[in-house]
């Protein structure tokens, strides 16, 4: 078996003689570096004769050692001194290993301003990179052949089209489960049959659309973060640039457009198939036959409630498609930012659809469409 | 198993290495050997698998057929537990660095080392890479950067020193001078031959750079044909009648690279 690394002592005169055996190795190192950090023995010889190996780390502890106690070495190979005077050379300069870190209240108070100046940051740029669009957008209405019309109705397909089975379903799924629910409540108060009114208001005026755009910004604002902090990584934003071509014509309105007129098209749809749903589970569960549920959505739902949905839902993919826009194109440095901003897109975009549909509630409340 | 020989005279055998992408051959019968304590340069034309040889000995890729030892231990179909006891003994710097992104410099030195000696303790592991960040010619305070931080030459350093972590017998370097300056690519030279002579390393390292294949190399290995056509020293070389090897090696940029050399040999005289 081989010789783990190992000491023995020795006295020679009146020196003490540290007598290092076996094998200097990081394989073989064991407990020697902790039990010579016990060991005062100052002045003392250091003798490498007897030594099988020795590599950088056995060199690294042996020189921590001779510092530490002042000794001198003897009986070390040519490789042996090689090695000393390189991790000693090494080992003299003054070198960081880890961040210097400030005590905790420090380092509280500074994530929190971090957190406040990046909210603030953010904001800035937000605005600052929707008045690029705008000024990018008059330079369309003035050039309208600078129109990417195939990237448009490209993205149409990837945002719109691509999306109606998964938002088909879980449009479909919320209806049953708004009308399970609710018919268990009303029937306390013996008004069952209302359970028909809301399905109806409630898919149409809020949830129909406010399901649809948080389904689009996990789906296609992340997508857009991706794409486009990818690109700016590989340096295509670059090469647009230098080629001419604007990166907010080529890239970030498709993807807003799309956003903006594929919103109200897939929120409708949620909201049909929502209370397709809803009128699944009345008739299976409550006995209301077909014609009577459209009948009922007919005498509850008003044109106003489709309303509020729809007008809704172009503001809400024009939220998706900034931030996931504007977070891709802030991608700098490595990969990793890619994921980050990703994610910030995502939970950017649904915070301020949510935050906007309640200052809607509250509008058109106020404007009496109630 | 056996012992790992240290002191085997070669350090990698491959022999009738086969590797196939679909219908595109990479390989047929690559055979090559990397004498203990040799630079040893593998040129080649691009696409002629440099890179997938690596791959192969360092058993990221499975070829179809070939056997591959080192240390005398043979690699292929080895069990992933017996193949790490061989895997300490190497290191490998890959094209660019392959750093761990989310750790610190010194904390991605620490790594390997702490995944083979998970008991060494804290202030040993932080000296370790303490030294090893000079040693690898890094800046003093590089230490807590993250790789973000760094420019394309000190990810290389950064990535050389992670390599060393395990003081390795065997070095792998993947174009280590790419996308450097002629400054940078000559200091990455110099510290390459210096901790080969005094950590008594053996290199096995793909290039382009012909400075580095006249400065630095003990031997060439030239990758065409699917094949080793040949190995030697750069004179061997260009002893040999094949048009390739010439083209490479007399073309306008090896002639200056030879001539270069030449000067600072009588420089010296």
């Amino acid at each position: 078996m081989l010789e783990m690394a190992d000491y023995a002592e020795d006295q020679s005169g009146d020196k003490a003689v540290i007598r290092f055996l076996g094998r200097m190795t990081l394989a073989r190192m064991g407990s020697l570096p902790d039990r010579l950090a016990t060991l005062a023995r100052p002045g003392c010889v250091i003798d490498l004769s007897q030594i099988e190996r020795i590599d950088t780390i056995g060199a690294w502890v042996v020189h921590k050692f001779a510092q530490a106690q002042g000794a001198t070495i003897a009986g070390a190979g040519v490789e042996t001194q090689r090695l000393l005077q390189l991790v000693a050379k090494a080992g003299d300069e003054d070198v960081l290993v880890r961040p210097e870190t400030p005590n905790a209240v420090v380092q509280v108070l500074g994530q929190v301003g971090d957190a406040v100046a990046e909210a603030g940051r953010t904001m800035i740029g937000l605005i600052s990179f929707l008045g690029a669009i705008i000024l990018e957008l008059l330079t369309i209405l003035r050039h309208p052949s600078k129109l990417r019309l195939n990237a448009v109705v490209h993205r149409f397909e990837l945002v719109g089209i691509n999306a109606l089975g998964i938002i088909g379903l879980m449009s479909f799924l919320i209806g049953i489960v708004i009308a399970q629910q609710g018919a268990v409540q009303l029937a306390e108060f013996g008004l069952q049959s209302m359970t028909v009114n809301l399905v109806g208001i409630a898919s149409a005026r809020e949830l129909g659309v406010l399901m649809t755009a948080i389904m689009v910004a996990g789906r296609s604002g992340s997508a857009f973060a991706a794409q486009l902090g990818t690109m700016k990584l590989t340096e295509e934003v670059d090469a647009m640039r230098t080629i001419g071509v604007s990166p907010i014509s080529a890239l970030v309105i498709p993807r807003m457009a799309a956003s903006i007129l594929m919103m109200p098209l897939l929120g409708f749809y949620a909201t049909i198939m929502a209370m397709i749903g809803g009128g699944l589970f009345c008739w299976g569960s409550l006995g209301i036959p077909p014609a009577s549920y459209i009948d009922g959505l007919q005498g509850s739902v008003r044109l106003i409630d489709m309303t509020v949905g729809l007008i809704k839902a172009p503001v809400f993919g024009f939220l998706i498609a900034l931030t996931g826009c504007y977070q891709g194109m802030q991608v700098k440095g490595d990969a990793e930012q890619v994921g980050l901003r990703t994610t910030s897109a995502v939970v950017q975009a649904i915070f301020l659809v949510i935050v906007l549909d309640a200052f809607f509630a509250v509008f058109f409340t106020a404007i009496g469409w109630d | 198993m056996g012992l790992i020989d240290l002191e085997a005279p070669v350090a990698v055998k491959v022999r009738g290495i086969v590797n196939r992408f679909g219908s595109q051959t990479v390989h047929d019968g690559v055979d090559l050997d990397l004498m203990n304590g040799e630079i040893l340069g593998v040129v080649g034309g691009s696409g002629t698998g440099k890179s997938v040889l690596l791959r192969s000995i360092i058993g990221l890729q499975q070829p179809i057929a070939g056997e591959v030892e080192i240390y005398g231990e043979s690699m292929i179909g080895k069990d992933e537990n017996e193949a790490l006891e061989v895997r300490r003994r190497w290191g490998v710097l890959f094209q660019g660095g392959a750093l761990f992104s989310t750790l610190t410099v010194a904390e991605n030195i620490q790594v390997p080392i702490r995944e083979f000696y998970p008991k060494l303790n804290q202030g040993l592991l932080d000296e370790i890479a303490a030294y090893k960040v000079v040693m690898s010619g890094l800046h003093p305070n590089a230490g807590p950067k993250y790789p973000a931080e760094l420019s394309g030459g000190m990810k290389k350093r950064a990535g050389l020193a992670r390599a060393l972590a395990l003081d390795p017998a065997l070095l792998f370097l993947d174009e280590p001078t790419a996308g450097l300056d002629p400054i940078g690519a000559a200091a990455f030279d110099e510290l390459t031959l210096n901790l080969k002579r005094t950590l008594g390393l053996t290199v096995f390292l793909i290039t382009h750079d012909l400075d580095t294949l006249h400065t630095i190399c003990d031997r060439v290995a030239v990758l065409a044909d699917h094949k080793v056509i040949a190995v030697g020293t750069i004179p061997e070389l260009l002893a040999l009648d094949h048009p390739w090897i010439q083209e490479y090696f007399n073309g306008p940029r090896g002639r200056a690279a030879t001539a270069a050399v030449e000067r600072a040999a009588n420089g010296v005289r």
